[in-house]
């Protein structure tokens, strides 16, 4: 059934995709969902007295380039807070452990979900893909009274306070926690697509369930893990409330978008700074993206055409 | 395969490198720290120890640490850092100036998630009022300088269920229209006293149609339409005497009274009269600071505003504060008061913060109890730009002739009233009286509707 249908129907997607009414009305999309970064991207490199007295669009008539904003957002610091640029690190030290925590937890446990008979398998995986309805932000005060004050039942301490309020560590955790349940999905998704007969040869050939998943499995689910490393890299980047509440306040390991939420002032005058400020913290995403954009898609599909 | 194995390697690489730099940073910058501690115990020891005397009653917490976690951020900011250096030095106690945009919110997370601030500065007393079960009473000590140095009406909006909590920190007035001299002196137009004139010069203006007679902005972001709570509390204070209006605010009048709905009736004079404003529905998206350029660059003739707006259009618009004597200067601003129903009634609507403390940290304590002295205000108002209701604030430290009048206003007031939207249930006062104002302007809905709908959200 599947080896006939899914050509055909790709064939029409393909036809219908590739139309010259489909492209024109993609790329009508694309612009005009891009006009509001152009911008902000154009606002960016007007001077703070054009910003204040013309909208962007008027850089056209009367073009004043000034990078006075980036200077003043990557290296002049105020006595409150330090320039843009130590943000930035912050912004990398959370990301990157909140990305691979969450990829390596996920591939095991899906590996697991996915290759592993045992009872209650299928219950145990549809909790998990149902923990995704759950707003984090239900789980916000819960978790950071854990990590402030541990866990007691009546006089019995289940986790002690392990002190790690004002560090890395409760921002790592809680991205960690929120961003499993779609990796464990997406990912078990892929991973039980994998030919039985692939895994079985392997298996003959005297492979462990180690080996199996080092040498065969792993290998095989790059794709996924690209793309979903690229939907956490961004998530976690351009997180705000995360980092916010988790931060504890704490300047030190406050992510860029903190810094760059504030950057308005305390009435919103500073708005000019903000512009560019964005412009910095777009940087990452965007290399990220771009380096791993053909994993992207095809991860994407992953599991979405099961005959 | 290989080339995504290389890039990985190639974001690993990265990780650890970044890795390396922070702990770089966090080695070098704790040196610091420890440096400058050291370097400014010595200095605190030698040469600048007959200025620490004044600071006798805030000694012996030497290496305690205070958090702030305030909505004030850059750049005012940098200036109450500035103003307490001194203090921190001469005590060793360490202030953090902790600013955040999402303070409302932010504060409940952190009182409820066990890592709440030592201090937190209170933009609204309705605010104080949701975290009475939070905050700590006030010291024996706050009390009696609170007491000694503000009017009665002041604690009382520190004041929760009896308990005193909160010390008043920054003022504001904001029965202000700001006005250009030189665009007055131009057109030969009279300052009005009372509000009919103030209607009827609105006519002229408009009649004579040069100049556009109000600029309005009800933008603020997340916050928009507080401007419009303002001129309907501006209004009320001037039809009715301060009985009424603490009525209305506390809710034993309700908000779609009569009394209120004439309230409404006078603002929509100005605000939803397109001779007056230009295109109504766009009051909703202006802000409020785009609305002042226009006094700026004369392309209109008034604009109802705080007195904190001088600091924003100096900075944004290029303006000049001035005396309204100034007839000559290009893009100078001034204010004059918001008039009352006759010549001789002059109340005044103003706001303010207050600071609250939510740890048992002693070193907390002082601070609050610094921040409410008459020496820390004089120093903070000598700085610039701000000032406060403490009595003890003499005028002399404040430069600014717009800030210097409010400072007058505040300290002789007959009748003074806090922003009834700060002191409303924050459901109503941030919230619905805010949406409101908002929709009044944006949908054009009806003066009664408007009220009905923030009567329905009113916690009766």
């Amino acid at each position: 059934m599947t080896a006939l249908s899914l050509p055909k129907a790709r064939r029409k997607a393909k036809n219908i995709f590739s139309s010259p009414f489909a492209s024109a009305f993609a790329w009508l999309i694309a612009i005009f969902w891009t006009i509001p970064t152009f911008g902000l991207l154009v606002s960016s490199i007007r001077p703070e007295a054009d910003i204040n007295s013309s909208g962007w669009w008027v850089f056209f008539s009367e073009p004043n380039v000034s990078l006075d904003n980036y200077a003043a957002v990557l290296f002049e610091g105020t006595t409150t807070n330090p320039p843009l640029f130590q943000f930035f690190f912050n912004s990398l030290a959370v990301t990157i452990p909140a990305v691979i925590f969450p990829i390596t937890l996920a591939v095991f446990a899906a590996y697991g979900l996915a290759w592993f008979e045992f009872k209650g398998r299928d219950f145990l995986f549809f909790t998990i893909f149902g923990l995704q309805v759950v707003p984090l932000q239900l789980a916000l005060i819960p978790l950071l009274q854990l990590f402030s004050q541990g866990l007691k039942i009546g006089d019995f301490t289940i986790i002690p306070d392990l002190e790690i309020t004002g560090t890395y560590i409760p921002i790592w955790i809680a991205h960690t926690i929120f961003g499993l349940p779609l990796a464990i999905f997406l990912l078990h998704n892929f991973l039980s697509q994998i030919p039985r007969e692939l895994v079985e040869a392997a298996r003959v050939d005297g492979a462990g369930w180690f080996k199996l998943f080092s040498k065969i499995i792993l290998p095989l689910s790059v794709p996924a893990i690209a793309s979903f490393a690229i939907f956490q890299f961004l998530w976690v980047w351009n997180d705000l409330l995360v980092g916010l509440t988790f931060g504890a306040g704490t300047k030190d390991i406050a992510p860029m978008t903190v810094r760059i939420a504030e950057m308005v002032g305390t009435r919103g005058s500073g708005w000019e700074v903000l512009t560019a400020g964005a412009f910095v913290s777009m940087v990452v995403p965007l290399i990220v993206f771009f380096a791993l954009q053909r994993y992207f898609v095809r991860g994407l599909l992953a599991g979405s055409v099961k005959g | 395969m290989s080339t995504l194995r290389r890039r990985l390697v190639a974001v690993g690489a990265i990780a650890i490198a970044s890795s390396l730099v922070l702990a770089g940073c966090a080695t070098s910058s704790d040196e610091a720290d420890s440096g400058s501690t050291s370097s400014s115990g010595g200095s605190s020891g030698g040469d600048s120890s007959a200025n620490c005397d004044a600071y006798a009653d805030y000694m012996g917490m030497e290496g305690s640490e205070v958090e702030i976690y305030t909505t004030i951020i850059d750049p005012e900011a940098s200036t109450f850092i500035e103003s307490y250096a001194e203090f921190e030095e001469c005590t060793g106690i360490t202030i953090t100036w902790n600013g955040t945009q999402e303070f409302e919110a932010q504060l409940a997370v952190r009182t409820e998630g066990g890592t709440a601030p030592d201090l937190a500065v209170f933009p609204q007393p309705g605010l104080l009022k949701v975290f009475k079960d939070s905050l700590k009473p006030a010291t024996a000590e706050l009390e009696a300088s609170v007491d000694a140095n503000y009017t009665p009406d002041w604690k009382l909006y520190g004041t929760a269920d009896g308990t005193f909590f909160a010390a008043p920190l920054g003022a504001n007035v904001k029965s202000f229209v700001w006005y250009s001299p030189k665009t007055f002196a131009d057109n030969g137009w009279d300052i009005p006293t009372t509000w009919a004139e103030l209607l009827a010069l609105s006519d002229q203006i408009a009649a004579e149609g040069n100049v556009q007679p109000w600029c309005v902005g009800f933008g603020s972001g997340a916050a928009t339409g507080w401007a419009g709570t303002d001129w309907m509390e501006d209004i009320m204070l001037r039809l009715y005497d301060g009985a009424t209006y603490d009525a209305w605010t506390t809710g034993e009048l309700p908000f779609n009274d009569p009394k209120v709905k004439a309230v409404i009736d006078e603002a929509a004079k100005v605000i939803k009269n397109p001779d007056y404003v230009g295109d109504v529905a766009s009051i909703a998206t202006t802000t409020f600071q785009e609305a002042g350029f226009g006094i700026v660059d004369g392309s209109c003739a008034m604009h109802r505003q705080a007195s904190f707006l001088g600091g924003i259009l100096v900075g944004d618009a290029g303006a000049t504060i001035v005396n309204p004597e100034d007839t000559d200067v290009e893009g100078g601003i001034t204010t004059f008061y918001f008039p009352g129903v006759s010549e001789d009634s002059k109340p005044a609507l103003g706001g303010g913060e207050f600071v609250g403390r939510l740890t048992d940290n002693d070193a907390a304590a002082a601070v609050q109890l610094y921040l409410a002295s008459a020496d820390w205000n004089n120093k903070k108002a000598a700085i610039g730009g701000w000032f406060s209701a403490h009595k003890g604030l003499d005028t002399a430290n404040v430069g600014d002739p717009v800030n210097k009048v409010a400072v007058e206003i505040l300290q002789n007031a007959t009748l003074f009233r806090f922003d009834g939207s700060d002191v409303m249930p924050a459901g109503v006062g941030a919230g619905s009286f805010w949406t409101e104002m908002t929709a009044w302007v944006a949908e054009d809905k009806d003066n009664q509707a408007v009220l009905d709908a923030i009567y329905a959200t009113w916690p009766y």
